[in-house]
């Protein structure tokens, strides 16, 4: 009837919460391989792009920062169409997000909210993009952008870039509506608003955090893709295409100089994003 | 429950079917009618054309040899990384941020950080020299060392893209209910046998979509394989490239993208069959 | 078949202290509920035992093999989850078999061991189907079966019933006591649903906050619980928990005189609702009636009494209606004392 106390001796703690202290070592040390292994070539591109001239060529080089400035920056910025490349991936990734955003977000609340003929086909298209390179359909599109004036300009590698950014969007929204309860909208319609209405007042705010990670992948994708880009430019050049096209001819420090500037929005995107990641990317891959 | 059907779905995917019919599907059809067409009517010349260049048959070798190195090697490092990560609970975040970092850089930026590494004055050199292996810069990256440059272009590709594969993995090992693995570790399975029984197939869906995203952009690589090592190392992206840009000769470059679909979704056909889960073994 | 002993065993997350210093002992082939809400501990216990969680500090003991430290696969039981946890990619006949292919045991043995296990739980018609089809009793049965199939030392189940409907639970409960009891096996069920805890248990133990308050067989703990918490927790309605003053040895409510077993401290009267009965001629505890709520076997009443509340259950054909007062009669034997300050029942000399 009363608890009974068994008879054995007390020893101060058992171990530890979890793994025994070698397999922890062992853990921690085969993680501290994984993050220098991604670590590294980003800080050596990054002596690389602020060592200059000088700093390319010193030999042997040493693994510490050594006669940094901005100056090799600044004079690879100074470079005729630099500038104008960065300004042009810019465009050519907002463009992207709020085309695929327009253009992704409703199909998904259609996906989401409603079940309607012609669903599976709709979702088979999406998923049948996945299927294909999607950069190399830049290729025919030359012809057909030359005469609609859309060659040579972000909004045209925009457009490419949307193909292969909608896709995404649309799932991820989808599955970003089905998270917010229908009940919430009903309710909203009960109380006098329109559907519009309901949508904005209730189901927008909701979906706002969600959406600003999907519009930041898209942003990602733009600014990342390369094939489509050099495909489809020849003077406006995004930056990508413009490095492509400059590789064999510039110095290494500019090439650096060129890869960091990429590597640095990446870099802040993903740490922005890194609550969504796995959800977006759960969904996305399904 | 979804409402009755009405107007408003098809006026909501209405933008996104016909954004993606002109610049999805009226491509798709041109970039294969115009491998087809060349001068007037149907033709196989620029297939003739493609498999007779001298590049081609490198190209088709070394695309298809980056991808059956690169992806496998790929999924056993995710699988790693997962499982390591999976384990801790501190500094969780932290780590699979940076491990997650290189799904945000561009093949061409992840091709230039690579470079800083294995140019001739780059930091490998140094180090070799550091140690005495070397006398002075060697280059790897030249047509000379075909098999080093190989090796650069396959580390290249896992630095930057094992992260969207790891991505895929954790977000399904996210799905699998830890209950799965703790009652076959009652029932008396060893960590391994958990994982090669439990974890794996429960993982599988996860696994074939990893999978296929890696396997289609694998053979459509080409930036990465440029920035290393120009066209010392011929790829079929970067083949199509050069025939769109600097032959200016669209059929070939038509050609060689229907040949880079056709793999892709051959390669995609493969996975889905190999992989399948039938539905009733579904969670 | 073994016995458990769990001796001080402690668990804390960071700072959180889920379970202080528990000690239990369940006999060879008993069954022992665990039995509170939910953030008590009683799964985490359940865990530890398993081998799932560690333990801070303190002992496991099973069959008088100190396992504290060893791996689950090495302690010789076998588990029921609360979502099942069977297998999705394995057959029926798999996942009963599991436990026994990690045995490495014969082909012949297994399907010996796996046919019996599906017979005692009614699932050999399908076992070459996947779990995907079964309903979720038929699931529950799966998980039963691969459970004992191995013929386990010591069986642990987690809320096993918790995710059926009420009629299958009531069915299920029985089937398991009866398949149970005929495969004897030693059997630990962590549950917060009193009337499984009662009617399959041998001993329940009443556990909140991290600790047991009591452990008991299931009249014991209902008739007499040990702290003000067990009463308020098994049974329904509750027990009722009356304030009232101790003086010379006898508390008085209305007219009523009751005699308390100690004087001068704040007692509480803890009353159960089918303990008391109405008074024919009005006289003894008065209860003020509120709400009648009848129940088919029984009218449920509630209102107050020395204006704190109180349920009653009265005889289904009793004349009682809202706002009335009525009295109480209360046998003194059936009565449970508390201290108020500490919350323990007060023993009868």
């Amino acid at each position: 009837m009363t608890i009974q106390a068994a008879e054995l001796p007390r020893t101060g703690k058992s171990r530890s919460m979890t793994l025994p202290s070698a397999r922890r070592l062992l853990l921690w040390t085969g993680l501290a391989v994984l993050l220098a292994w991604v670590l590294v070539p980003i800080y050596f591109v990054a002596l690389g792009a602020f060592g200059g001239r000088l700093g390319v060529f010193r030999w042997p080089k040493t693994i510490w920062p050594a006669d940094l400035s901005l100056a090799a920056m600044t004079q690879f910025l100074g470079i005729e169409g630099v500038f104008n490349a960065l300004v042009n991936s810019l465009i050519a990734a907002g463009l992207t997000v709020v085309f695929s955003i327009l253009l992704g977000a409703p199909a998904g609340y259609a996906l989401a909210r409603y079940t309607f003929p012609g669903q599976n086909a709709y979702r088979l298209l999406v998923l049948l993009t996945r299927a294909f390179p999607l950069a190399i359909l830049a290729l025919p599109l030359t012809v057909s952008f030359i005469r609609f004036g859309l060659y040579d300009t972000p909004f045209g590698v925009s457009l490419i870039h949307t193909v292969l950014a909608l896709p995404f969007a649309a799932l991820v929204t989808q599955s970003l509506f089905m998270g917010i309860p229908r009940e919430y909208e009903e309710a909203a319609w009960v109380f006098g608003c329109t559907r519009f209405q309901a949508f904005m007042k209730v189901v927008l705010p909701l979906a706002l955090p969600g959406l600003a990670a999907t519009a930041i992948f898209a942003f990602v994708i733009s600014w990342n893709e390369v094939f489509a880009a050099s495909i489809l430019t020849v003077r406006e050049r995004t930056l990508t295409a413009y490095l492509l096209r400059i590789l064999s001819e510039s110095p290494l420090h500019y090439r650096f100089a060129g890869g960091f500037i990429l590597i640095i929005p990446s870099v802040l995107f993903i740490f922005a994003v890194r609550r969504y990641l796995f959800a977006v990317w759960g969904i996305a891959s399904k | 429950m979804p409402a009755r059907t009405s107007w408003i779905p098809y006026a909501l995917i209405a933008p996104s079917v016909i954004f993606l019919g002109a610049l999805f599907l009226v491509p798709l059809v041109q970039t294969i009618w115009l491998s087809f067409s060349a001068g007037d009517g149907f033709s196989l010349g620029n297939y003739q054309r493609m498999a007779s260049d001298l590049n081609f048959s490198l190209a088709v070798r070394n695309t298809f040899l980056l991808t059956l190195v690169v992806v496998p090697l790929q999924v056993v490092l995710a699988l790693a990384m997962a499982t390591m990560v999976t384990k801790l609970d501190k500094g969780r975040d932290l780590v699979l941020w940076v491990l997650t970092i290189p799904l945000g850089i561009s093949d061409l930026a992840a091709g230039l950080a690579w470079l800083a590494l294995l140019q001739n004055t780059g930091y490998l050199n140094s180090a070799l020299y550091a140690l005495g292996l070397i006398q002075g810069p060697v280059g790897w990256l030249s047509q000379e060392t075909p098999w080093a440059l190989f090796f650069a272009i396959v580390l290249a590709e896992l630095w930057r893209a094992t992260a969207i594969v790891l991505v895929i993995l954790i977000a399904g090992l996210q799905l699998i209910p830890k209950e799965f693995s703790e009652a076959a570790e009652i029932f008396g399975a060893k960590p391994w046998t958990r994982f090669t029984r439990i974890t794996l197939p429960l993982l599988k869906p996860s696994l074939q979509s990893a999978l296929i995203l890696r396997t289609v952009l694998a053979f459509e690589v080409f930036a990465v394989v440029y920035a290393l090592g120009g066209r010392n190392f011929p790829v079929l992206a970067g083949e199509a490239y050069v025939w769109q840009n600097d032959n200016q000769n669209y059929g070939v470059a038509a050609a060689y993208a229907v040949l880079i679909m056709a793999i892709s979704l051959a390669a995609t056909a493969v996975y889905l069959r190999a992989l399948r889960t039938r539905p009733e073994q579904l969670p | 078949m073994a016995d458990i002993v769990i001796d001080r065993v402690v668990k804390e997350f960071g700072t959180f202290r889920a379970l202080q210093e528990v000690s239990l002992t369940v006999n060879d082939g008993e069954f022992v509920a665990l039995l509170g809400p939910s953030g008590c501990g009683k799964t985490t216990l359940l865990r530890i035992i398993a081998g799932l969680e560690t333990q801070t500090s303190g002992h496991v003991v099973i069959g008088g093999q100190d396992v504290s430290t060893l791996a689950p696969r090495k302690r010789g039981l076998a588990m029921v989850f609360q979502n099942y946890a069977v297998f999705p990619h394995m057959t029926v006949f798999e996942n009963v078999a599991f436990g026994l292919r990690m045995q490495k045991a014969q082909q012949a043995e297994v399907k010996r061991k796996v046919e019996r296990a599906a017979a005692l739980l009614h699932i050999e018609s399908y076992l070459d189907r996947y779990p995907a089809k079964l309903s979720g009793g038929q699931r529950q049965r799966v998980a039963v079966a691969r459970a004992l199939a191995v013929e386990p030392a010591v069986l642990l189940m987690d809320e096993p019933l918790s995710n059926l409907d009420a009629l299958l639970r009531l069915e299920m409960r029985t089937e398991l006591k009866a398949v149970l009891r005929e495969a004897g096996t030693t059997t630990i069920y962590v549950t917060h649903d009193q009337t499984e805890a009662m009617g399959l248990a041998d001993r329940i133990a009443v556990m909140y906050g991290g600790k047991i308050d009591q452990i008991g067989s299931p009249l014991e703990i209902y008739a007499t619980p040990a702290t003000r918490f067990v009463g308020g927790f098994i049974g329904s309605p509750p027990m009722n928990f009356i304030k009232v003053q101790c003086s010379h040895g006898t508390a008085r409510i209305g007219d009523a005189a009751l005699p308390c077993p100690t004087t001068g401290m704040d007692m509480e009267l803890g009353l159960r609702g089918e303990d008391a009965s109405l008074a024919p001629n009005g006289s003894g505890i008065p209860f003020d009636i509120r709400v009648v709520e009848p129940m088919g076997s029984h009218l449920l009443l509630t209102g107050s009494i020395d204006g704190q509340p109180a349920r009653i259950v009265a005889p289904p054909i009793a004349k009682v209606s809202p706002g009335e007062r009525v009295g109480l009669t209360v046998d003194p034997a059936r009565v449970t004392w508390i201290d108020s300050t500490t919350g323990r029942a007060v023993v009868r000399a």
